[in-house]
């Protein structure tokens, strides 16, 4: 449909490529409803009369056998009309959304702690969740593997491990000037979307089932729900209006709640709803995994590198769930920005006793990208050299160097713009001499400096995943309603979609409104997950209102006598030269003389594919970039610390709406501090998940934002033909917070003028700070000793 | 009868549930559902609301709850005001155009919640409540960030990254001016008269809410077993987390005698049932110095309806007033509607979760020597996060000094033990030593690691806690000689 261009800069792109200032500067479309409270979720739909409420029974030990379920108190308990086991699924009892794996509630074996085992139908909420507490659940116990290292020890993989290689790593190591090897520990992380997992599901004639949910992936659920209740997909609708906060954790963690209420609402004929109470929603949905990573880095005494050797490994939890493809996306971002001349990555997936861990936002990148930003610390440390100038030396670019270890070239390349303008803008080196001063006068704060780059890859690793359908009504009067495919979970993207709507058809945006997001509406979609959101619905929503564009222009101009390509759509009306007709016009016009007013649109990503046998190819469409500069403060007493100041300049090509791109770059980092900082996920020695509520785990809160916060866009046009050449911004800016990161290390590393690279793993809570502090503390004093 | 008003309909309420809380009634009774739960725990505010009580004078006083902690007791004689009421017919009020001109909202689920909490900060700030700080460089602005953060401090966002909801806040209560609630108050002020000063007794069969002395002695002999019901913010989660059917309460909200505040021979008492909020200036009048743990014991919503007495009684190990009032010497009073008696504060302490408390009294009162000008004061709070977190280690330092020498030196230990403690020993072997000494500071170290056997759990390693008492003590040192006065030693700095 459009050429694609090579255009650098956004002013240059042709004008139907632009979206207009007014278009741009639209406000979230929920917005007016969610400060009046009418904004509607799940669980504020008005309830049907016959509605019965659903409660999830667990187990109490993390590896067993079933022996016997006693379900006689449960029964007993006031208010109860139906418990469910696993015998009791007529369809599929296996819910796992690639691999198997995944039991709907507990089919002979116990994989984890807080694992579904029954299900019950009661009156109210209040009564279906203490009926759930009353089962006596006898479990012989099986040994448990809690941790990468004892799955290591006893091979436990969910799936086989994934290599990628370039170049002779092994001989390059030999011949490097130093070799450093290190490891570590990365955190795992609670969505904690705000609005909890539920569901709610109402029968219609015959076996039809209508379901609401919380989901990333509506087409997910209506096929788990058809398949657990053996019937098929058409009789099933799946209805998705908005969620309150998804970030990874409704992509396949949803679909349980609505495949339990389903199979409840089939047997009673009843409507049924289940929410998971807040701590259950923690301890029973799976979460961001848990790393263990090693690496060894050759490198020359300027700090270049010459050759690393990473090993990941993901605890990946009982069952595969998304795991190849999080532990693949971690691989695939081990370089981050910097080019390794030769380098060998290995992925592993771990099994443990823990719930399977999923989807979340970044998915295994992150996890990955900290690995390389760990091995620049290391580098830099070693040589004497600023962080900072060993960052900007190993940066793919022409002279270093542009393959990936995937064998993929790096043709998109700002980041040298980026770090450029932001060195400059963020004051870094004055900052750093002034750092350098305030260290040397304050023996108890220290602070820290750090800027680091993001590369983020765009696009699904399921290459068939890249796929998207949308579905656009004009009516008479003028006014569009489209459907997609997408989901809407705070991201903003039916704002974006309805201002895709609005510059295509010339239109102003309040003609355009944007449906629930609905299985019957549009089928067979993707999730809404790695960011691709708005690239791959915006483009199948602007070929629906393309194709409808063709035939008002094709009409109007036969009218006219002119060619239909020339029928210009703006300001509410289609020009051709002279002649113009207002929107609303062509609109009964068209309709009159029967040329239909509706379309389905498709669109499916070029260029990418990726070969997992040799580990090479082009997984993504194209780069996203970005680059943060943090500085800290630390309590060399106490471990405590303060994000003082944070500068951000991040790539979202020609935005289509900087004030939502600016607000998933500001919430994405927040959310990437907490990760990385307070969010810490603790399980006892039995495998129960201690941090299990919001007193004992800590998002971060208003307070934890940094009083200085400069967040800009680098606006520069995709040079990939995405819509309106704007770039994905859901995921990227996630990992501006690993500067974060490693401004506390630079702060504690400054005790040793910055000579010793800290051993910090994440999360960085005061506790492990100040361990890292007074482990120097020694190291030096140490040192001194020997000297 | 409870009665309160649902913005301008008069709500009686006979028969429900003692334990259904005002979300509950809101969302189920009632359909409301712009008001969310996020957590059902008090911890996320997604659930915030704001009552309206006029007080002696007839003025309003807007204060954020948690709705999702609070039984229906304490909504008696208050207007209730949820994120549906807050339009003026068509307009949005001024906090909720802020948030969606500043782009507050992306996923909206904690947005009730915020604009509630924005809208009682507007409210104070239209009044001219708001405590200015003399922060020079904030000085031009008429509402301050801190407060903004602090009247905040009990909404998470996971969308945001809150900066868009700063700036709504302080764009929207920087000119604060008269909304419709204000214009409407000369007629929600009768309503709330009407209902105060109604002659039919108040509560309900299960919900009783006793109004004197001997009303409460006798509710506890009908009822011994009915827990009394202060803030509710620790023992709804009796209820909404642990499933636990809580038939019938004792509300004390009702109790005047347990609100009073007063300075009286040299003592300082507070009444047992005073909120955290309520006794915030009176508290910092005399010890200035608890500004940061009075800032960061919990959140606004929280010390908007949590008592002393509750934090106390509660007997949590990891309760941040126990260790304060530890260190400042404070007595307790205890009452059975008969006599009454004096405790010190760290005798009332048992063991874990355990009291001197006797089943048929209940604690009165407060009572805490005012300070010399030569005491010297601080707590210090350690936590993962700053705002709205649970101590790992709290440690309260009152020390008394006479030129240079160590005459009195108390100190209260939260999250060390199953009780929250004083140390004995830190006064008995430091006395008459000079405090400016290292060895002073490497003696009380020893005895502080000597005395405590803290736990590891979620919050943190046996370990760590170790550490941070002699190391908390370290700090306190620097700050507390004047030759070390220049040192940094706080990453934050408390007004």
């Amino acid at each position: 449909m459009r050429k694609l261009i090579e255009a650098r800069d956004s002013k240059q792109l042709p004008s139907d490529h632009i979206v207009s200032t007014k278009v741009k500067n639209t406000p979230h479309e929920s917005a007016v409803r969610q400060v009046s409270g009418t904004a509607r979720y799940v669980d504020d739909i008005p309830e049907p009369a016959n509605l019965q409420h659903a409660a999830v029974g667990m187990s109490e030990v993390a590896s067993g056998k079933l022996v016997n379920i006693d379900l006689s108190a449960v029964w007993q308990s006031e208010g109860v009309c139906d418990v469910i086991l696993a015998k009791d699924v007529p369809g599929h009892i296996d819910i796992g959304p690639v691999f198997k794996g995944d039991p709907l509630l507990a089919d002979g074996e116990i994989k984890f702690y807080g694992q579904a085992v029954f299900a019950v139908l009661a009156k109210t909420v209040q009564q279906a969740r203490v009926a759930a507490t009353k089962a006596k659940i006898e479990i012989q116990q099986t040994p448990s593997i809690l941790t990468i290292k004892s799955a290591k020890k006893q091979n436990a993989y969910v799936r086989p491990p994934h290599f990628m290689k370039r170049g002779d790593t092994k001989t390059a190591l030999q011949d490097s000037e130093h070799i450093l090897t290190g490891s570590l520990t990365v955190g795992g992380q609670e969505h904690l979307y705000l609005e909890g997992q539920v569901s709610m599901v109402m029968p219609e004639e015959e076996d039809r089932m209508l379901v609401f949910s919380s989901s990333q992936h509506p087409s997910e659920v209506q096929k788990l729900v058809a398949e657990v209740l053996g019937i098929k997909l058409h009789k099933v609708v799946v209805d998705m209006r908005r969620m309150g906060g998804g970030f990874g954790g409704k992509e396949t963690q949803a679909a349980q709640w609505s495949c339990i209420a389903a199979l409840l609402a089939a047997r009673n004929r009843c409507a049924v709803k289940l929410r998971l109470p807040r701590q259950q929603d923690m301890i029973i949905t799976g979460k961001r995994h848990p790393f263990e990573n090693e690496f060894t880095v050759g490198f020359n005494a300027q700090g270049k590198i010459s050759a690393t050797d990473i090993n990941l490994q993901g605890n990946c939890g009982h069952s595969p769930d998304l795991s190849d493809a999080i532990v693949d996306r971690a691989m695939f971002h081990a370089d981050n920005a910097y080019y390794y001349p030769h380098c060998e990555i290995s992925g592993h997936r771990m099994q443990t006793n823990q719930v399977s861990h999923t989807a979340y936002r970044g998915f295994g990148g992150p996890q990955g990208m900290i690995v390389a930003e760990a091995i620049l610390d290391a580098v830099a440390r070693k040589v004497g050299l600023d962080p900072l100038t060993v960052r900007k030396q190993n940066l793919y670019s022409d002279f270093t160097g542009d393959m990936t270890p995937y064998h993929m070239q790096v043709h998109d390349n700002i980041l040298p713009e980026i770090i450029a303008k932001l060195e400059e803008s963020s004051d870094y080196w004055l900052r750093r001499e002034k750092i350098k001063q305030f260290n040397e006068g304050s023996p108890v704060i220290k602070k820290g400096l750090a800027l680091t780059p993001v590369k983020f890859g765009i696009s699904f690793t399921a290459k068939h995943l890249n796929q998207a359908g949308a579905l656009v009504h004009v009516y008479t009067d003028g006014s569009i309603q489209a459907n997609h495919g997408g989901t809407e979970m705070g991201q903003g993207l039916h704002t974006k979609i309805s201002q895709i709507v609005a510059t295509e058809f010339g239109v102003s945006i309040d003609e355009v409104d944007i449906t629930s997001t609905r299985t019957d509406k549009v089928p067979n979609t993707s999730p809404t997950a790695a960011s691709s959101g708005t690239d791959l619905n915006g483009k199948a929503v602007q070929n629906a209102c393309i194709s409808i564009k063709k035939r008002l222009a094709e009409f109007f101009a036969k009218k006219v006598h002119g060619q239909a390509e020339d029928v210009v759509f703006m300001n509410n009306k289609l020009q051709l030269g002279e002649h113009a007709i207002s929107w609303f016009e062509v609109v009964q016009q068209a309709y009159f003389d029967r040329i239909s007013l509706s379309a389905n649109g498709f669109y499916k990503t070029p260029k990418i594919h990726y070969d997992r046998e040799t580990g090479q190819g082009r997984p993504f469409f194209y780069f996203a970039y970005g680059a943060s500069v943090s500085e800290v403060s630390i309590d060399t007493l106490t471990g405590e610390y303060k994000l003082d100041r944070v500068d951000i300049l991040h790539d979202v090509g020609a935005s289509i709406n900087p004030a939502i791109d600016k607000g998933q770059i500001e919430g994405g980092f927040i959310q990437g501090m907490g990760w990385l900082t307070t969010e810490e996920l603790l399980w006892q020695d039995q495998g129960r998940l201690i941090s299990n509520n919001l007193a004992t785990y800590k998002i971060p809160a208003i307070g934890d934002t940094p009083k200085i916060f400069n967040v800009d866009l680098f606006e520069q046009a995709n040079i990939e033909n995405s819509i309106y050449h704007s770039k994905a911004v859901g995921e990227p800016p996630f990992m501006l917070a690993i500067s974060v990161w490693c401004a506390i290390k630079d702060a504690i590393s400054s005790l040793s003028e910055g000579k010793i690279d800290p051993p910090l793993s994440c999360p960085a809570t005061p506790e492990k700070v100040l361990r890292c502090v007074i482990e120097m503390q020694n190291e030096l004093d140490g040192g001194v000793k020997c000297k | 009868m409870i009665q309160f008003l649902l913005n301008n309909e008069v709500v009686n309420i006979q028969h429900e549930k003692a334990d259904l809380t005002v979300l509950q009634f809101l969302r189920e009774k009632r359909s409301m559902t712009g008001t969310k739960e996020g957590c059902a725990s008090g911890d996320c505010g997604a659930c915030t609301i704001v009552t309206a009580d006029v007080d002696e004078n007839g003025l309003a006083h807007y204060t954020s709850i948690n709705s999702c902690i609070t039984f229906l007791s304490a909504l008696h004689g208050k207007q209730v005001l949820t994120v549906e009421h807050l339009q003026n017919e068509q307009n949005l009020h001024p906090v909720q155009n802020a948030m969606v001109k500043y782009n507050g909202s992306q996923c909206g689920f904690c947005t009730p919640g915020f604009v509630m909490s924005m809208f009682a900060l507007y409210k104070q700030a239209e009044q001219g409540l708001l405590n200015k700080s003399s922060d020079s460089a904030e000085q031009s602005a008429p509402i301050k960030r801190h407060e903004v953060i602090d009247a905040l401090s009990g909404n998470l966002c996971r969308c945001t990254g809150y900066r868009p909801i700063i700036e709504a806040t302080l764009q929207a209560c920087d000119d604060a001016k008269a909304d419709k609630f204000t214009q409407e108050w000369p007629h929600t002020v009768k309503k709330l008269l009407a209902i105060k000063h109604a002659e039919a007794a108040v509560g309900t069969a299960n919900l009783l809410m006793p109004r004197s002395r001997d009303e409460l002695a006798d509710a506890i002999a009908a009822y011994p077993n009915a827990p009394l019901l202060a803030g509710s913010t620790d023992l709804a989660l009796s209820s909404t987390q642990m499933l636990q059917d809580l038939k019938i309460m004792i509300s004390l909200s009702a109790m005047s005698s347990l609100k009073r505040v007063e300075t009286s021979q040299n003592m300082l008492v507070i009444g047992a049932a005073c909120t955290f909020s309520e006794t915030e200036s009176v508290l910092l009048q005399y010890f200035p110095d608890l500004f940061e743990v009075i800032t960061r014991f919990a959140s606004r919503p929280i010390r908007n309806q949590a008592t002393i007495g509750g934090n106390v009684a509660n007997a949590s190990p990891i309760g941040d007033m126990p260790p304060v009032l530890i260190a400042l010497g404070a007595k307790i009073k205890l009452d059975n509607g008969q006599t009454t008696r004096f405790l010190n504060i760290e005798d009332f302490f048992i063991d874990y979760k355990k009291t001197e408390l006797a089943a048929n009294e209940w604690l009165d009162s407060i009572h805490i020597p005012l300070p010399n000008p030569d005491q010297l004061i601080r707590v210090y709070k350690v936590s993962k996060r700053n705002e709205d977190d649970i101590s790992a280690v709290c440690l309260a330092l009152n020390l008394q000094l006479e030129e240079g020498l160590i005459k009195n030196f108390n100190a209260g230990f939260g999250g060390v033990a199953a009780i929250p403690s004083a140390c004995q020993a830190l006064n008995d072997e430091l006395v008459n030593k000079a405090w400016s000494s290292t060895e002073a500071l490497s003696l009380a170290q020893q005895i502080v690691k000597n005395s405590f056997v803290p736990i590891t759990d979620v919050r943190a390693s046996s370990q760590y806690r170790t550490q941070i008492l002699q190391n908390l003590l370290h700090r306190f040192w620097l700050e507390t000689n004047s030759h070390a006065h220049k040192i940094a030693t706080r990453v934050e700095q408390h007004a």
